[in-house]
């Protein structure tokens, strides 16, 4: 039987729970994270071709939920990222220190509905179903950003709005053009034609937004950096990569033969300066959040400058797989580096990096946590982001694209001089006053380190798991027939 | 008029025109209008404009397609959802501007 | 359709959406913005699409037109005057010469496709086997109910999200009570309130039972229903309810729950969100009647606003 649909049914139901359970609804994750950790490792293992048709209507009317490779990575690593960060919220509540009883109730059913619309925008091929999907996380992600800055998320909704309005007119114009907004089928009848370049253009804009690749980032730290550290970590390891996902279904499945190298090399070209200058306000940065929101606009520019390398490989399954595995990477450290960064500020004297002191420490497992995240961030092995940066590394060296493999080297430099600052600060003694941290007490302490130390973890676990995972973001890749490789893994 | 099309200008087509018209004029009043109530509305113009490019494209000769209707309606209601949420944005914004986090938190790069 | 009427009414849309979009007054602003809601109404009329006319007046220009006109009065009564400030020339000059090109290039796209009804064709077969006539309706709640289902719970997930703004102290609590500042008229909304409420209960259920074959359905009728429900409450006929009753909180997953059950009930029948056969119409119609329900009191509550502190009459301007 094909259970596809549950992977956006059961987060609903669960919504639909927290919802009707009120004040206690946030002890559903106990129930939530298991039965769709569990789900999400059954869509991995699936036979290659698993596809259903919702409803059973055929489809140039009907939708098509497909679990590809990227799909199956997608869902997978989002199940943990966003299950771990919903068990550390029972610890960790959003509502926090200012006391927003809303904040603490209505975090949970957002909390749903983002994970809902990130698996039904993974799985989906439809182009106006993957609009519904956006504005589903769209809305979760403005709401939790909210629940930071009021005037950071106003203007985080501003932007995703008219973006959204853009990439509901590139789809207008498919639909018109050709009756169609199936991903599969557009493949099979593309044309170029000023429709077609018109839309692809309004929906690559629009997705740039979504997903904060430089210089349309400008929305992202503040919203970032001001938010509870779990809604921080949903935004920077959920929401950005739905964005990411559909540029894939449009760039490289429904019209690969439309866009030319040279736009390709644009995207690559907008990759590698946010990796730059993501990188340099990190450095800049003397607060530790907006730092880890800076490493954000960084690594999403990885996944852009990837973009070139798949076009150009002779054998681009390597280089996706580096694309794809860089996106689960960054969602793992990325939101374990946001969960401890808020157990960290809270201990600390202030939110500024210099505060950090002595914290090694005080809470020792949350340290470690940030520094493991930092490991993959930075690409060192082993880590998942060490064998995906090697896999586009190789990618570029081999096709003689030195820019981009000098960018590679130079971020992962980059990233080791701005969050080797922050984990130094942490180890630096005491500074003066501050002493409240040891009132925390090491079992709670220990307790919410759990959920940040597992998400680091299974980002260097990634790094020795390399083939299989590979193996997975073969499966119904857009080219021909997926073929197998055997990449050098991190040891 | 832009109505530079060969000699039959169907009526799909005056829709759509007009559609992309608004559209262009809702993206110019977002930008020139600082108010975000006033960017809010220009957003739904915006909307209103793609919606009508769909619906337009959408109207042959005798009949329109019912899967653009559809998905205008679709549109409308997520645009109405999104419209609510970003006006009480707005006003909760207005109600406390300076709350304890804002001021910093607009603004991380110093 | 004679091709002037299209022209002039094209022109007036234009023209009300400009000045909406650059008159300086707030409150015209918006005046237009309903009219031009109206006329975008007539608009789809004009092109054949009932279905899309009604929700465009109901939600497109009432909803909305409602939505900014509540923003508007309570920013007014924050000592927000709602001016939009001084563009600078290089700006609008720049976005001037980009949204001229944009429209031109736009223009010029659209004009490059033929419309026509490609998949009337499609949909047209399809529709005996589901027992209802209206094909909008069978695109909504059949061949693309996944998109509509997802859609449902955006709505859901809006409320929950004006929600999440409520202040500290005023979680779990009302909305601002939406009274008329003129107690006559107060009386007047009290009084049609009471008896608009039924009057609009019965015309919404009526625009679902005919959305399955005349244009209609849920959203249409939902709206209808926020609109009964606003206007009694803004006449003290009802008063908003504190966000945790449990009745309210089933009233407004009620619809997308029935949606979710019957998707998964489908995989019995073979799928995720498969109507077994026979059933298509009866299931439709349970979706759409519990939906609508669910749609008018989430509508009226987004309306009305996150909960607020219980102490100040909010349109007495406690901030002031």
């Amino acid at each position: 039987m094909n259970l596809l649909g549950l992977l956006v049914a059961v987060p609903l139901g669960f919504m639909v729970a927290a919802l009707l359970l009120r004040g206690s609804g946030r002890w559903l994750i106990l129930a939530a994270a298991p039965v769709m950790a569990g789900l999400a490792l059954w869509l991995a293992l699936l036979p290659p071709g698993t596809t259903l048709l919702v409803g059973n209507w055929d489809l140039p009317l009907g939708i098509l939920l497909r679990a590809d490779g990227v799909a199956r990575l997608m869902v997978l690593a989002g199940a943990l990222v966003i299950g771990a960060i919903g068990l550390h919220a029972l610890v960790d509540p959003p509502g926090g220190k200012d006391g927003g009883a809303a904040t603490a109730e209505t975090f949970w059913p957002l909390l749903y509905l983002m994970w809902a619309g990130a698996n039904a925008g993974f799985l989906t091929t439809d182009l106006f179903n993957l609009y519904v999907t956006l504005e589903m996380v769209s809305l979760a992600a403005v709401a939790l950003a909210a629940m930071g800055s009021l005037a950071a998320a106003l203007r985080y909704f501003m932007i995703a709005m008219l973006g959204s309005l853009a990439y509901l007119l590139g789809v207008a114009l498919l639909v018109a053009n050709y009756n169609t907004v199936d991903v599969t089928l557009l493949a099979q009848v593309a044309r170029l034609d000023l429709a077609t370049v018109m839309a692809l253009g309004l929906m690559t804009a629009a997705l740039l937004i979504k997903a904060a690749l430089f210089p349309m980032h400008g929305w992202l730290p503040p919203a970032h950096a001001a938010a509870p550290a779990p809604a921080s970590a949903l935004l920077s390891a959920i929401a950005v990569k739905l964005g990411f996902v559909i540029l894939l279904r449009l760039w490289f499945e429904a019209f690969p033969a439309i866009t030319g190298s040279a736009a390709l090399h644009v995207l690559g070209g907008l990759g590698a300066a946010a990796v730059i200058y993501g990188s340099i306000q990190a450095m800049r940065q003397d607060r530790l959040k907006p730092l880890v929101a800076y490493s954000t606009v960084a690594q999403v520019g990885y996944l852009f400058l990837a973009f070139p390398l798949v076009a150009g490989a002779v054998e681009p399954s390597s280089a996706w797989a580096g694309m794809t595995l860089h996106g689960v990477a960054h969602m793992l450290a990325k939101a374990a580096m946001f969960l401890a960064a808020g157990l960290m500020l809270k201990a600390a004297a202030g939110d500024r990096i210099a505060d950090l002191g002595g914290l090694a420490q005080a809470m020792p497992l949350t340290v470690t946590a940030f520094g493991l995240a930092a490991v993959s961030l930075m690409g060192l092995p082993p880590s998942g982001g060490f064998t995906a940066k090697f896999l586009l590394l190789s990618a570029a060296i081999e096709q003689g694209a030195f820019l981009y493999a000098g960018v590679l080297v130079v971020g992962g430099l980059l990233a080791a001089v701005y969050l080797f600052r922050a984990l130094s600060a942490c180890f630096a003694p005491l500074a003066g006053a501050g002493p409240d941290t040891a009132s925390r007490g090491p079992v709670t302490g220990g307790v919410k380190a759990v959920a940040p130390l597992a998400l680091a973890g299974l980002a260097i676990v990634m790094g020795f798991a390399g083939t299989a995972l590979v193996d997975v973001s073969a499966i119904e890749v857009p080219w021909a027939t997926p073929t197998v490789i055997q990449p050098e893994v991190a040891p | 008029m832009e109505l530079l099309a060969p000699e039959p200008v169907s009526a799909g087509h005056i829709y759509a025109v007009t559609g992309a018209i608004l559209t262009a004029l809702g993206f110019y009043a977002f930008i020139v209008r600082r108010h975000a109530l006033r960017q809010l509305l220009a957003v739904n113009v915006v909307g209103a404009g793609v919606f009508l490019i769909l619906g337009g494209l959408g109207r042959g000769p005798d009949a329109i397609d019912p899967m653009p209707q559809a998905l205008v309606i679709t549109g409308i209601v997520v645009a109405v959802a999104l419209t609510a949420f970003g006006a009480a944005m707005i006003v909760r914004l207005a109600e406390a501007p300076r709350s304890p986090d804002q001021g910093k938190a607009g603004k991380p790069d110093a | 359709m004679s091709g002037a009427f299209d022209l002039i009414l094209c022109l007036m849309i234009l023209g009300t959406a400009g000045i909406a979009l650059f008159v300086r007054d707030a409150l015209a602003a918006i005046a237009f913005f309903i009219a031009f809601g109206n006329l975008m109404g007539l608009a789809w009329l004009s092109l054949g699409a009932v279905n899309v006319a009604l929700a465009e007046i109901a939600i497109g220009a009432g909803v909305t037109g409602i939505l900014l006109i509540l923003a508007r009065a309570r920013l007014l009564a924050l000592g927000d005057p709602v001016h939009s400030g001084d563009t600078p020339t290089w700006l609008w000059l720049g976005a001037f010469a980009a949204c001229t090109s944009f429209a031109v290039l736009l223009a010029a796209t659209v004009l490059s496709i033929t419309p026509e009804s490609g998949l009337d064709r499609v949909v047209a077969p399809l529709m005996p086997g589901l027992g209802i006539e209206n094909r909008v309706t069978g695109v909504l709640l059949a061949f693309r109910a996944y998109d509509t289902l997802l859609e449902s719970f955006v709505l859901l997930g809006a409320l929950v999200a004006v929600w999440s703004l409520a202040p500290a102290r005023a979680w779990p609590g009302r909305p601002a009570e939406p009274r008329m500042a003129d107690g006559q008229m107060h009386q007047v909304a009290g009084a049609s309130g009471r008896v608009l409420l039924p009057v609009a209960l019965v015309m919404a259920a009526y625009l679902v039972w005919a959305g399955s074959d005349l244009p209609g359905g849920a959203f249409q009728a939902g709206t209808v229903l926020a609109g009964g429900l606003m206007l009694a409450a803004m006449g003290g006929a009802i008063g908003l309810p504190r966000s945790d009753r449990p009745l309210l909180r089933a009233a407004l997953v009620l619809g997308p729950l029935v949606f979710l059950a019957i998707g998964l009930g489908g995989i019995a029948a073979g799928g995720f969100l498969i109507y077994p056969k026979g059933l298509a119409k009866a299931l439709i119609v349970t979706i759409e009647y519990t939906l609508f329900l669910s749609i008018g009191v989430t509508l009226a509550l987004l309306v009305a606003g996150p909960p607020v502190a219980d102490s100040p009459v909010p349109d007495a301007g406690g901030n002031g």
